[in-house]
């Protein structure tokens, strides 16, 4: 079964990674109910969702570890139930924990890993050397894994996936309890690792994450895909940016309606927060409004523009926020799926 | 992003090194941990050699073997040490292996285009030598308090091969509760509470035959008894007269011995595959 080199891309035509109606199912509950995707290859999918949407057990199909219930995925071009060997060498899995060795050295985990492929030894080496500069841990590279810092021990694991440099690869929530910078910093080794052509499927729950890397997202929730597409699109369904107006006393929220009617139709008043709010369509919106403000008298504390956050575009196309979704899909599950239907592309 | 770009990644090539070979890389790996945490070894080290010393110096005047010369005992219990520490190969075998499941290793090398038992068999191999550092540290403990080899070195030879093989069939059982178990504490728990009474309630430490009817009666059937017997039987230990008829796998012990470790590991290991497939592939 040895594997001739860079033919491992069976037909090129073909997306790197495909999944056809895949469903799991745990006992009474159903974790992923259906789900298809297509990505084509050297291109990036972000699957975006809450905790508990089936975006792990989904990524565990697509990469082996797990049996369908029913469904069918391929990595590229393999079956991922016919020949798991096939798609096995084909991708990389760096997984939701880094799955690092904490008692290995960072180079050591880079050895084990690629004699586990099967690469000769010289290659294992050079390429590890490679790997560990490459994001930066060549300093640490004989250090054992548990003194790394969180961000390190992400980027040696995302090093590790890249051993055998896979033509796909699949990243399970890759900065979840990373510190910004070090989000930033991994961001950039992803942007770097599509731009020599890998094709990169990365679950998470930001946003502002499958913003800055994917060509297109796929919202998942409750087991379901309910709205793909790219990053633009997505957010102009989940409605436009919304201009937010805090007034500094409570007393005049009627009368900041009343001038904010004047020049919007529609006006949500927040009165606990002291809130008014009313979509806009850019800072043209914000700077006529606020010089409307800025002659009525009406002290503000604060007005700005607020654009659309996960938990609007969950709230918009699930009728529920992302928090509530993390409860487990259970008895009430089927009935939600079937009113989400409509919103879904 | 394009296709063409796509296709200039350029892949090493990717050999198929089969089942042997990519255990031992497991095997080497798990042995790194020892080398890392030496304190891994004191369940086969420390442990063992103050059981052996206890034994032998606190309780071992008050348990009388024949005559009553506490050399003699002494002679005696390493036999029962050593097969209790083999047996512990199960306790070894199921903390790691939760361990790498809970740390998500066995994912990561799931994912890999590895045999499937790779992750198994490495753990097994690195838990039985694990087991044999234990035993070889036994047998020097051994004899510097009076333990001697007294029949010819195949018989020797034999016994050591029989505690080997019952770190075997133990190591089915490690796997079983390894993969049935959440947590390490739980693994610790589960096995605590049963292997060290089962070790006990035998002729390990003390001769079976003083026991009130019914713990005898367990202890002989116990399979930690046929291998204690066949053990002593093969190092020539002097062993007292027997009181009473011994149960029947005693009237064989290296035969009934064979017979525990093909019946254990042919019940425990279907269940522990299945138990390790269901764990892992849910």
């Amino acid at each position: 079964m040895s594997a001739q080199p860079h033919t491992l891309l069976q037909v090129s035509s073909r997306p790197a990674i495909e999944a056809d109606n895949l469903v799991k199912r745990f006992g009474d509950t159903l974790a992923v109910d259906g789900v298809s995707l297509s990505v084509p290859e050297g291109s990036v999918l972000g699957l975006l969702g809450p905790n508990g949407a089936g975006k792990t057990t989904t990524v565990r199909m697509m990469t082996t570890l797990t049996t369908p219930t029913s469904g069918t995925a391929r990595v590229a071009g393999y079956d991922v139930i016919e020949q798991p060997d096939m798609v096995r060498k084909s991708m990389g899995l760096t997984g939701q924990a880094a799955t690092v060795d904490e008692l290995l050295t960072g180079r050591e985990n880079l050895h084990l890993i690629g004699s586990l492929y099967g690469l000769t030894s010289v290659y294992v080496r050079q390429a590890a050397g490679d790997l560990l500069e490459r994001f930066s841990l060549s300093d640490a590279g004989d250090r054992v894994v548990k003194t790394y810092s969180g961000g390190m021990r992400r980027r040696l694991d995302l090093a590790v996936s890249l051993i055998a440099t896979p033509p796909v690869l699949f990243l399970d929530e890759p900065t979840t309890g990373l510190d910004p910078r070090s989000r930033v910093e991994l961001w950039d080794v992803l942007r770097g690792l599509v731009s020599d052509g890998t094709t990169l499927l990365l679950t998470t729950q930001y946003l502002e994450e499958a913003d800055q890397l994917a060509d297109r997202i796929a919202v998942i929730d409750r087991g379901h895909v309910i709205a793909e597409g790219t990053p633009l699109e997505l957010k102009d369904q989940s409605g436009k940016a919304a201009l937010v107006v805090t007034v500094s006393h409570a007393d005049d929220l009627g009368e900041a309606e009343r001038l904010l009617r004047t020049l919007v139709e529609e006006v949500h008043v927040e009165a606990n927060a002291r809130q008014l709010t009313a979509p806009a369509n850019g800072l043209a919106d914000v700077t006529r409004i606020a010089g409307a403000f800025d002659g009525s008298g009406i002290e503000l504390d604060d007005l700005g523009l607020k654009r659309p956050s996960l938990d609007d575009v969950f709230l918009h196309l699930t009728g529920h926020r992302a928090e509530e979704a993390a409860e487990p899909p259970d008895d009430g599950r089927a009935d939600d799926a079937d009113n989400l239907s409509g919103v879904s592309t | 992003m394009t296709t063409t770009q796509s296709q200039s990644i350029s892949r090493p090539e990717i050999r198929d090194t089969g089942l042997l070979r990519q255990s031992l890389v497991i095997t080497r790996r798990n042995l790194i941990h020892i080398k890392r945490m030496p304190e891994m070894l004191l369940d086969v080290t420390i442990q063992p050699v103050m059981f052996v010393l206890l034994f032998a110096f606190v309780f071992g005047g008050s348990i009388a073997i024949s005559g009553g010369d506490p050399r003699e005992y002494r002679d005696w219990l390493m036999a029962g040490i050593m097969s209790q520490t083999i047996a512990f190969a199960s306790f070894i075998v199921a903390v790691g292996l939760t361990a790498d499941i809970d740390k998500g290793i066995v994912d990561r090398l799931r994912s890999l285009p590895i045999h499937p038992a790779a992750v198994l068999v490495g753990r097994s191999i690195s838990s039985l030598l694990h087991s044999s550092i234990g035993i070889v540290i036994m047998s020097l403990t051994g004899l510097t308090i009076g333990w001697r080899i007294h029949d010819g070195f195949f018989e020797a030879v034999l016994a050591y091969v029989l505690l080997l093989a019952w770190g075997f069939a133990m190591i089915w059982v490690g796997i079983l509760v390894g993969s049935s178990m959440r947590s390490v504490e739980a693994v610790n728990g589960l096995m605590f509470a049963t292997m060290f009474p089962i070790t006990f309630l035998a002729n390990t430490f003390a001769p079976a035959e003083n026991m009130p009817t019914v713990l005898r009666w367990f202890a002989e059937w116990n399979p930690i008894s046929s291998l204690v017997l066949a053990v002593r039987e093969l190092w020539g230990t002097p062993l007292p007269p027997a009181k009473h008829e011994l149960a029947l796998p005693l009237q064989h012990p290296v035969l009934s011995t064979i017979i525990w470790v093909v019946v254990i590991t042919a019940v425990c290991a279907p269940l522990a595959l299945r138990a390790f497939r269901r764990r892992t592939q849910g």
